[in-house]
């Protein structure tokens, strides 16, 4: 326990000293983490043999992550990025994996220790690349949708790598080695469904469970979510979100598939669910630590022996290597049509090895393809060149993005022109908004937190999603940051100026729009910078006391006339008060006169007698007749 | 949209009295327009006009379906815009020989009895008043011999009394006869530039009012000035 309470604060150590310090030098987290991690690993010593394990463990960050990328990705979009899925990732694969296996043989390696070697350095670091494209903003650009791709074709790609690998074991080292390492680093539990199964009868289990995967996500994921949504514990939806990735993962894992690939199609497939957004804000952080610890891993796994020991021939390996891969990117950059910049994003952001290569490297030493010797250089070189990654993206950042911004005028944003409109709320008066927008082909994203209104509104085809709107992760990935509207039409008071102050403190661009209970209500809210704020019962209630008129006999026209002057009369009387309201900021000390005021606003029965006179001046002014002699004028 | 055009009013509304001389106060007259379509998303000649009409320093643009989309005209606003210009222009397309019905509403509200006119009525004396009109119709359409039997002017008669019993100088429409087709037969930017012509010269007190006065349209007018320009 002592021990690992001491390894788990030397990790957190490190990495709270050095990230932000590295943020800070515009070095992005990633460095700052693989840095963190050479500091504690091989430099001060303060971690050792722990680190292999604890990689592995972390290596979940990057199963998570996927999910995450499932959750951004609808199957429609998946679809229609298919042609540059296969044609830009499967030719960086094969190519790359060609040439290297080539420049291997040209170096008298046996060929199928080469092919090895190439598949292992075919693959770019998902988690590396994704998380500084998020943090960059790039992730939506033409260059990171290519990054992105590849990257998705690679972990795909991986799946069949593994099982070629095998094949190209070398007889003398098998030999060497018991069989009881023979598990493979994919099955690591060391139990398996598909052990001993024929062909046909893998396949069968592999393909029920993907359709598991599908199946259940969509339907069985609902009920249970909505279920524990009900509960109002939200650690419990936590654990679910939890419970549903690892379980996926322990799924894929059960047949011989990458858990990446099957929480990747759950995501996917919960991407058009109302939980979506909960799900992500809830995943978000577990998967930002692990990421966080598996770059630290990486850094403190780089063994300064062997580098050191021949300094010159790994790093010579590790920028040949990386020097090939770009060329090979740029070369496809170039082929499909990357635009201007884009085209170096993707050449730049992809030119390492990665985690996957990791894997594939333990997994060909388990089966005796690679010996053990050359494993350890080129794990070395996988390790520094994902090191280097975060330069090239500096180098991207300082060089090419700036010759970019003086060649082109800046050239509008993606984003269209309408932008988006956060309803938060949808009860009734949620609804009526949502429905009016929609109606006018505004585009919409609707938070809730409960579940059956959510499942009510997805049966009319509402989009909207299951979430406490007040919590800020949850905003932010409802999209808040490029969000023009913010409306909030949730009926707890207290939570609705909270939100209000939050929303508008921290995204100023967005104007944010309120549902008021009561006068004092709409002061709080306009204290806390909201925009504008209607008192829900106001409009009602004024038209019925209207129609109360007409029945009455009014005539419905002078009704009309006397409901604007009212309104009219009523919201100057708010500015009003507002003003004496404001001034005394410090409400708690002076409550008696915000009581009075308050009193004086609400009270309008005594607001009409007082006014009387002079509000039916008002209302009768158009439409009064000139006087009766008044033509006595006009005939002169 | 909206906004841009409704700011036109800040221009004039703004006191100058901060030591600088306020842009208004420099020109012979101030131009309110009060712009009436209410369908401005569908508009291919009112909006590229009142759009003009924002840019001239010296006029300001209201746009009465944007301030009023409930027909509640403010009369104390309305009034106090008035008294603050020396040319009233009303922009509008044609709407059955008229006015679209806010213009109506407007006139029935504002021009109030002692205060357009009446014994103390005086306030509009002496101001500028004419119509800027769209017309489907071709100009020969718009003749006793035409399908329409009477001229523009004819037909906003009731307009022009309006505006004498309110102590206004009237001035025949400026208008665009055949708008459905101006843009795509080319005829719309001559038409804009006129516009902006005809009200600089307005601004800058360079017309000639009462050869204006007794013309049929003010587009020949315009022409004229263009020309010898």
């Amino acid at each position: 326990m002592g021990g690992l309470l001491f390894n788990a604060f030397i990790y957190l150590c490190a990495a709270v000293i050095a990230v932000p310090i590295a943020k800070r030098l515009g070095l992005g987290s990633v460095l700052g983490y693989l840095i963190a991690g050479i500091l504690i690993g091989p430099v001060i010593g303060l971690v050792g043999s722990e680190t292999e394990d604890i990689k592995h463990f972390a290596e979940f960050g990057v199963v998570m992550m996927l999910f995450l990328v499932g959750l951004e990705l609808e199957p429609k979009l998946l679809w229609e990025m298919r042609s540059r899925l296969l044609g830009l990732g499967g030719l960086q694969v094969a190519i790359t994996a060609g040439l290297i296996t080539g420049i291997a043989m040209l170096l008298d390696v046996y060929w199928s220790v080469a092919i090895a070697i190439g598949l292992i350095f075919s693959l770019s670091s998902t988690a590396i690349v994704l998380q500084t494209l998020n943090e960059k903003g790039l992730t939506q650009t033409s260059g990171g949708r290519a990054s992105f791709s590849v990257l998705l074709f690679q972990d795909i790609a991986v799946i069949p790598m593994l099982a070629l690998i095998p094949l190209l074991a070398l007889p003398e080292l098998s030999s060497q080695v018991p069989d009881a390492v023979h598990a493979g680093s994919e099955s690591r539990h060391g139990f398996s469904l598909v052990d001993g199964l024929p062909g046909w009868g893998y396949a069968l289990v592999v393909l029920g469970a993907v359709a598991f995967v599908i199946f259940g996500g969509h339907y069985l994921s609902r009920p249970l979510f909505r279920y524990i949504a009900s509960s109002r514990l939200r650690e419990i939806f936590t654990a679910s979100a939890l419970m549903l990735v690892i379980g996926i993962a322990l799924l894929m894992t059960l047949v011989d598939l990458s858990p990446a690939l099957g929480t990747f199609l759950a995501g996917v497939v919960l991407a058009n669910s109302e939980f979506r957004h909960e799900l992500e804000s809830d995943i978000e952080p577990f998967k930002g630590l692990l990421l966080g610890l598996f770059f630290i891993t990486v850094g403190a796994g780089i063994d300064f022996d062997i580098l050191f020991g021949d300094f010159s021939t790994i790093i010579g390996l590790t920028l040949g290597v990386m020097l090939l891969k770009a060329m090979v990117l740029l070369f496809l950059a170039r082929v499909f049509q990357l635009e201007r910049g884009a085209d170096w994003l993707f050449t730049l952001s992809l030119a390492q090895a990665g985690e996957f290569g990791f894997v594939l490297l333990s997994f060909t030493l388990q089966n005796n393809v690679i010996p053990a010797e050359m494993a350890k250089t080129l794990s070395l070189v996988v390790a520094l060149s994902m090191l280097l990654t975060p330069v090239l993206f500096i180098v991207y950042d300082k060089l090419i993005l700036p010759r970019l911004q003086e060649s082109e005028t800046s050239q509008p944003d993606e984003i269209d022109s309408q932008g988006t409109v956060i309803i938060a709320g949808m009860g009734r008066f949620g609804q009526v908004i949502n429905r009016l927008l929609i109606a006018s082909d505004v585009e919409t994203v609707v938070l809730d937190h409960e579940a059956g209104h959510i499942d009510r509104l997805r049966k009319f085809g509402i989009k909207s999603y299951y979430g406490d709107a007040s919590r800020p992760d949850l905003l932010h990935s409802a999209g808040i940051e490029k969000a023009r509207l913010f409306i909030v039409a949730i009926d707890d008071r207290d939570r609705a100026v909270e939100m209000v102050e939050h929303v508008k403190k921290n995204f100023p661009h967005v104007m944010v729009l309120a549902r008021a209970y009561d006068v004092r209500h709409l002061y709080l809210l306009k204290k806390a910078g909201v925009d504008l704020a209607i008192k829900e019962m106001f409009n009602g209630s004024l038209e019925l006391g209207a129609e109360a008129l007409k029945m009455l006999g009014f005539h419905p026209f002078k009704v009309e006339k006397m409901s604007r002057a009212f309104r009219r009369h009523d919201n100057a009387g708010l500015e009003k008060l507002y003003e004496l309201w404001d001034e005394d900021v410090d409400l708690s000390a002076n409550r008696a006169f915000l009581a009075t005021a308050l009193e004086h606003a609400d009270n309008l029965q005594e607001l009409m007698r007082t006014d009387r006179m002079q509000m039916h001046d008002r209302t009768e002014r158009g439409w009064t007749p000139p006087p009766k002699n008044y033509t006595d004028d006009l005939k002169q | 949209m909206d906004s841009d055009l409704t700011d036109g009013r800040d221009k004039s509304e703004s006191p100058g009295g901060d030591g600088n001389l306020h842009s208004s106060d420099v020109f012979a007259r101030r131009i309110l327009v009060l712009l009436a379509h209410p369908s401005l998303d569908r508009s291919e000649v009112n909006l590229p006009l009142a759009e003009a009409a924002t840019d001239i320093e010296g006029v300001t643009l209201i746009d009465l379906y944007a301030e009023y989309p409930g027909f509640d005209i403010d009369v104390d606003r309305e009034q106090a815009r008035l008294l603050e210009h020396d040319v009233i222009v009303f922009l509008h397309p044609l709407y059955w020989y008229s006015t679209p019905s806010i213009l109506k509403e407007w006139q029935d509200l504002v021009l109030e009895h002692d205060f357009a006119y009446g014994t103390k009525g005086t306030a509009l004396h002496g101001k500028i008043f004419f119509n800027a009109i769209t017309a489907g119709g071709s100009e020969e359409a718009y003749h006793s011999e035409g399908y329409n039997h009477f001229t523009l002017r004819e037909l906003f008669h009731p307009l022009e009394q309006t505006a004498m019993l309110c102590g206004m100088t009237y001035l025949p429409p400026f208008a665009l006869f055949g708008a459905r087709t101006a843009a795509e037969e080319g005829r719309l930017k001559a038409h804009v530039s006129n516009w902006v012509r005809l009200l600089k010269v307005l601004r800058d007190d360079s017309l000639d009012i009462s050869t204006a006065h007794a013309m049929e349209t003010l587009n020949k007018q315009i022409d004229r000035i263009s020309r010898e320009v």
